[in-house]
């Protein structure tokens, strides 16, 4: 069985992802909060999943973006969440594509994304802010469902005690993302 | 009819025959010029994606492209004195032509009479493309030709 070459299995990579015939190109990510697995459409970051399955999730993509989806690399994503990761952005810096998700989540993620670095908010607050002040636990669900974990910022997200309740991705990562921006002590 | 096989992701399609067509490539160009024929194969097989129905006879359509592909390096390889010799009517690829005759043959016959009569591949190749042997694909070669000779008499 013929492998091909790394070195020509990356130059076909890359010639696919600038050639625009990609509907998605994805890329895993070895973090230091594990796994990632960082996702774009020509229309901008579309999915990050932490402890990804690579074929379930290409299923997934190709379901909602097109079957053209390929591994290629995702270099300024990765970059910019590197240097987060570093304690050295403090925001993000890229196109979003949020096709496909719903009014509400998506009114919800909006008022999200102004939550600053280093500051917490509480899924009530946010329900107000979206001006369904009984929604608390309806934000919680669209928290439990952001495709964009870490650049869309749920982890500055907890209880209305303090406590931080629920994470996606665990609540141990969501523990060490608040004390990497100096939300926790 | 319903159709169960669906079109897998594209990743899959790259990763299950990328392998495979690599050293198809080789076999017809040698290692030299199978590098750039592999990477226009897949941009080509990438473009027509999402055209594709359902997801049977991939992998042949993969070998059918990077077929066409090689037969593409080898016309551009022949001198060109060569070519001017021939009347216009030679200059149209033969895959062009066999690919047009064996419309509307079942999809693995037609695979097969192409490959063979369009692409002059090996029934080996042949066999590999569509998933069998040898002795598979001269079956469905001359079961197609058959046919083919049958629709023409009608």
């Amino acid at each position: 069985m013929t492998t091909v070459p790394d070195s020509l299995d990356r130059r076909f990579r890359a010639a696919a992802a600038s050639s625009g015939l990609l509907d998605v190109a994805y890329d895993l990510f070895d973090s230091p909060f594990g796994m990632l697995l960082l996702a774009a459409s020509p229309r901008g970051l579309c999915r990050i999943s932490y402890d990804p399955e690579p074929e379930r999730e290409t299923e997934g993509l190709a379901k909602r973006f097109g079957l053209r989806v390929l591994r290629a690399p995702l270099d300024d994503p990765r970059r910019q969440l590197d240097e987060y990761f570093e304690g050295r952005r403090h925001s993000f810096d890229l196109e979003l594509d949020l096709v496909g998700v719903g009014p509400f989540p998506r009114r919800v993620l909006d008022e999200l994304a102004l939550v600053p670095y280093g500051e917490v908010t509480t899924y009530g607050r946010l329900a107000a802010q979206v001006e369904r002040p009984r929604a608390a636990r309806a934000v919680g669900t669209v928290m439990n469902r952001n495709p964009l974990p870490i650049v869309l910022p749920c982890h500055r997200v907890v209880g209305s005690t303090g406590k931080l309740v629920g994470y996606g991705g665990g609540l141990e990562r969501k523990e060490r993302l608040l004390r990497l921006e100096g939300a926790l002590l | 009819m319903m159709d169960a096989v669906t079109v897998p992701p594209f990743e899959r399609f790259y990763e299950t025959w990328s392998g495979e067509i690599l050293a198809f490539l080789r076999r017809r160009l040698g290692a030299a010029d199978a590098e750039d024929a592999f990477q226009e194969t897949f941009l080509r097989a990438l473009r027509g994606y999402d055209g594709l129905e359902h997801g049977r006879e991939l992998r042949a359509w993969a070998y059918t492209i990077a077929a066409r592909v090689a037969a593409d390096v080898h016309r551009r390889r022949r001198p060109a004195a060569e070519a001017v010799e021939g009347t216009a009517d030679d200059s149209r690829p033969a895959y062009a032509e066999i690919e047009h005759l064996a419309d509307g043959l079942p999809p693995t016959e037609r695979a097969a009479v192409v490959l063979r009569y369009g692409y002059d591949l090996s029934y080996e190749d042949i066999g590999a493309a569509l998933g069998s042997n040898a002795d598979a694909a001269r079956q469905a070669t001359s079961s197609g030709i058959r046919r083919m000779r049958r629709k023409e008499l009608q």
